[in-house]
């Protein structure tokens, strides 16, 4: 019975990730949020498809209750999130919030298989986490001094790393997080939110030479302060967002070619320098080589990939666990194995719908600094996607950064829900710039036909004359 | 209100910028993604035979073993399931297949190995599945079906004796490898039992397939691809070849016999490669283009990697411009430097027979469910061209001289016609001691067949090789 449910949930699981995936892409083609409604309802029965059926397999698979409950508890959740968005902020993007509830329970399903406990503490951080960024596209909406804290943006930023990098504790070789009262944090992944705002405000209004080198300058001390605690996946994504930032700031490609010529020279002396991360360029030419040390978690992640096949061994049924740090670095191999490669494919797709979307939001804002915002938010989302995802399986070497709001790991998902709620405020500051436009064309009209009016009933008057 | 000229104008430059950016991140995405799926499917079976990779455990543990059989139906591995669940792997043929099939503990070998990813999965129906969960029985493996013919394969073994050796049967025109025997052997069923004794002793070759992997010097066989690149140098005038033997070819301090001192006498082209005179060899040999004999070797595939999905050794031999004299006269009778696989001098060989195209050799024919459903078929599979159709023609004409007036007259009279090349390889500076090797195919209007057969320390390859040869040409054509 139980084979029966597994062996056919793959490619049910399979078929409604699929459609959910197209819409997405569907949703594009209609420009007006009106009319997107039926791709949305769609989305969101589909989403409860997928997620309802992983439940059903894993609590055929393990016969346990517990996970039966817990599942009711994620079902509220996102239930009551993608509702109560919808009430509080009728103007607000809805395909942001279904790829965002979609992707957290792509996460649930999977840290439920991997670890209970874990799951459980990751629900319990989501549902916080959601609470608290729910009030952030009023706020965004609201306070109009964000735009000119560009240097306590820079000094919290710093601070809030290198405390870390003198105090911190060091995991694995990285020192990337501290206790404070039994919770760990890992300011480095707040602090990529703070970096963007620094940036967005250090450059909306002028972006002379001198002001783009004293900004290269401050964020060159971000990247180093990564790059000695060994955090190597964030300093890169730093980075990254600091040349596209500079170049859509000041339209200049010029600082496009310069940072990807520094980056290269940098990744090169980085190279030469410090043995860590020859050992990782080495482990990812070839891992197999070394897979007793240094390749032994890539090859464990690329056995995951390349066992489940296009519609994945199902849930239970593979051995994700092999992978070291499998629910926060490899949770993409893990959900490749047990759901299959189809699956993993379309969740990449999802992830890139959410970055068409902040792009789409970027690219309409009228006011400079908004737009930098949701530009570089955005491409720290998708860079990172692409180094965890690429880090997987071989096709970039391995950083160690998460998977957003798929992995686990409290700070990760805070972070990006936060991102998350901050491109949904801007995108209601975009509507509001766009009804405002349309309500000056249509006053304007308006003067325009009272004025014609006025002088038609003033020929009349006269002809009456 | 209308927005300024250039503010406006900046604002889609700035649009334009953002997109090319976004079609940018698209486009990695997109090329990750095809690598990720690419690299995931096509290592599949590679990476779950990795011995690190413990999903391995899982399969075997949910899969009983499937079985590997003859392309005439017999079994020849099977595992045995007793009351207690307890599982044997059984080689009904012993020692026969030792090599060939190999065995599945201890690290897995032969057959076993290659077709490891089949025999662990099951594509069993999922109602038999969901029966077999409720009896608690494991569901029965995929089940390999090869391209060894047991009679084939008998007959070689039997032949070769206590002698230590390997014998390589093919089919040229599909790559289809119909027996391969290498001796010493052991018997599977023993595996474990036998396994420290045989890890203890570093000098046991017991272990080592000599069809794939043992690398010899390969004689006067190698006068085929001397005579091959003397055509190629020559296509119009290789026939006008003269030599007068004398037993001896000198060439400054250097000097080549002759087997036994022969004296040849007058010959040509044709009857040098018959009667197999290495001073008419070391004589065409010290005349050829040595840069071009380099790259006639490469695309023979000596030192390249072979079309082959098991284990094997690379031939090795490398000429170039700077090859001395004194080297090039011993490599142009095979001796010296050169060493080759029996499997590679087979591929040489079927591609002459073939009329120049090889195709890839090949063990697994099947692969099918425990219902005999097919569930991937392997078929024949071109892998490049060697040599012209020219001469494959002109070197099965001198094969077919060296059967009929030549080294390998123990192949004539036939109701078939053979060709071939023998050849007495001396592997020690005692003259006396050689490897008897004989490779060649019959019928040569139409080969069907192609046997490559070496003997340790025998003697020479007419004497102890052809016989061989005849003796599985007979099995085959039914004599």
């Amino acid at each position: 019975m139980e084979l029966y449910i597994t062996e056919l949930s793959k490619y049910f699981i399979t078929l409604f990730i699929a459609l959910y995936t197209l819409e997405c892409f569907l949703v594009f083609r209609i420009q007006d949020e009106e009319k997107r409604s039926g791709c949305y309802m769609r989305q969101n029965l589909l989403m409860f498809l997928v997620h309802f059926s992983c439940f059903l397999v894993i609590c055929f698979e393990t016969g346990n209750v517990e996970y039966l409950l817990f599942y009711i508890l994620q079902q509220i959740l996102l239930f009551a999130t993608i509702v109560l968005f919808r009430m509080i902020y009728p103007r607000g993007n809805r395909l942001i919030i279904n790829n965002m509830c979609m992707l957290l329970s792509i996460g649930f399903v999977i840290l439920s298989r991997l670890s209970f406990e874990k799951a459980i503490k990751q629900f319990f951080i989501v549902t916080v986490s959601v609470i608290v960024s729910m009030i952030i596209p009023y706020f965004i909406h609201k306070l109009r001094f964000l735009k000119s804290l560009t240097w306590i943006y820079a000094a919290v930023g710093i601070a809030a790393i290198g405390i870390v990098l003198i105090l911190g504790s060091t995991t694995y070789g990285s020192k990337i997080s501290y206790s404070v009262a039994g919770v760990t944090f890992q300011p480095s992944e707040f602090v990529k939110i703070i970096f963007v705002f620094f940036l967005a405000s250090a450059l909306y209004e002028s972006h002379g030479f001198l002001r783009v080198v004293l900004t290269a300058v401050l964020a060159g001390i971000y990247v180093l302060i990564l790059v000695a605690s060994r955090d190597l996946g964030s300093a890169l994504i730093f980075f990254v967002v600091f040349v596209m930032m500079v170049f859509i700031a000041t339209g200049n490609w010029l600082y496009l070619f310069l940072g990807g010529a520094g980056g290269c020279g940098a990744a090169m002396l980085a190279y030469r320098f410090f043995t860590h991360v020859q050992v990782r360029v080495q482990a990812w030419r070839d891992p197999f080589s070394c897979i007793d040390d240094a390749g032994y978690q890539i090859t464990q992640s690329l056995f995951a990939i390349s066992s489940g096949g296009w519609f994945g061994l199902g849930l239970f049924r593979g051995t994700p666990d092999s992978i070291p740090f499998v629910e926060a670095d490899f949770v993409f191999s893990a959900v490749t194995e047990e759901l299959g490669i189809a699956f993993s494919m379309c969740m990449i797709l999802i992830c890139i719908s959410c970055f068409i979307a902040f792009m789409n939001i970027s690219v309409r804002l009228k006011d400079k600094f908004y737009q930098l915002i949701a530009f570089g938010l955005g491409v720290t989302y998708i860079f990172q996607v692409f180094l965890t995802v690429g880090g997987g399986t071989k096709f970039i070497p391995m950083t160690g950064v998460t998977l957003p709001l798929i992995s686990y790991g409290g700070s990760s998902v805070l972070t990006t829900l936060v991102m998350f709620f901050i491109i949904e405020g801007l995108y209601i500051i975009r509507q509001e710039e766009g009804a405002k436009r349309v309500k000056k064309k249509k006053r304007k009209q308006r003067a325009e036909r009272t004025e014609y009016e006025g002088t038609r009933l003033e020929a009349e008057e006269e002809q009456q004359k | 209100m209308k927005e300024p000229d250039s503010k406006r104008k900046k604002n889609s430059k700035n649009k334009r910028q953002i997109l090319t950016v976004t079609y940018l991140f698209v486009a990695l995405f997109l090329a990750m993604m095809g690598y990720t799926c690419h690299y995931a499917i096509t290592n599949r079976q590679e990476l779950i035979n990795n011995s690190y990779n413990g999903r391995q455990e899982i399969l075997t543990a949910q899969n009983t073993r499937g079985t590997i059989y003859a392309a005439g139906g017999q079994v020849l591995a099977e595992t045995q399931t007793d009351e207690d669940g307890g599982e044997t792997r059984v080689y009904p043929y012993a020692n026969l297949f030792a090599h060939a099939v190999g065995y599945a503990s201890n690290g897995k070998y032969g057959i076993e190995a290659a077709g490891n990813y089949y025999l662990i999965n099951s594509n069993a129906k999922l109602a038999d599945k969901v029966a077999n969960d409720m009896e608690g029985v494991k569901y029965p493996g995929d089940n390999v079906f090869t391209t060894l013919d047991v009679d084939l394969q008998e007959v070689a073994s039997q032949s070769l004796g206590i002698y230590k050796g390997a014998v390589i049967v093919t089919e040229p025109s599909t790559g289809r490898i119909l027996a391969m025997v290498s001796k010493p052997d052991f018997d599977p069923n023993q595996i474990d039992e036998m396994w420290d004794d045989l890890i203890r002793d570093k000098e046991s070759t017991v272990l080592l397939n000599r069809v794939t992997q043992g690398l010899y010097p390969p004689g006067s066989t190698f006068k085929i691809v001397t005579a091959l690149e003397y055509i190629r140098e020559n296509p119009d005038t290789y026939n006008q070849y003269r030599y007068q033997c004398s037993g001896r070819f000198t060439h400054g301090e250097d000097s080549i016999n002759c087997y036994h001192k022969t004296v040849h006498g007058s010959e040509d082209f044709a009857k040098s490669f018959a009667k197999s005179c290495n001073s008419s060899f070391a004589n065409i040999g010290i005349g050829l283009d040595r840069a071009r004999f380099g790259s006639t070797l490469r695309q023979l595939l000596f030192n390249e990697e072979l079309p082959v999905t098991f284990a094997y050794n690379q031939s090795r031999l490398t000429i170039d411009g700077d090859t001395p004299d004194s080297e090039i006269i011993q490599v142009a009778i095979g001796q010296g430097v050169a060493q080759i696989t029996p499997l590679h001098l087979n591929m040489i060989t079927c591609a002459i027979a073939n009329n120049g195209m090889l195709m890839k050799p090949y063990l697994v024919d099947c692969v099918k469910n425990y219902e005999g459903n097919i569930i991937r078929q392997f078929n024949p599979d071109t892998y490049k061209r060697l040599m012209s159709e020219e001469e494959a023609a002109a070197l099965n004409g001198l094969m077919q001289e060296v059967v009929k007036s030549g080294t390998g007259t123990k192949l004539s009279g036939l109701p078939y016609t053979a060709a071939g090349k023998t050849g007495s390889a001396e592997y020690n500076s005692v003259k006396t001691d050689s490897h008897a090797w004989f490779t060649g195919f019959a019928p040569a209007e139409d080969p069907e067949i192609c046997v490559t057969i070496i003997i340790e320390g025998a003697g020479s390859g007419g004497d102890y090789a052809v016989p061989i040869a005849k003796r599985i040409f007979n099995a085959y054509f039914d004599v």
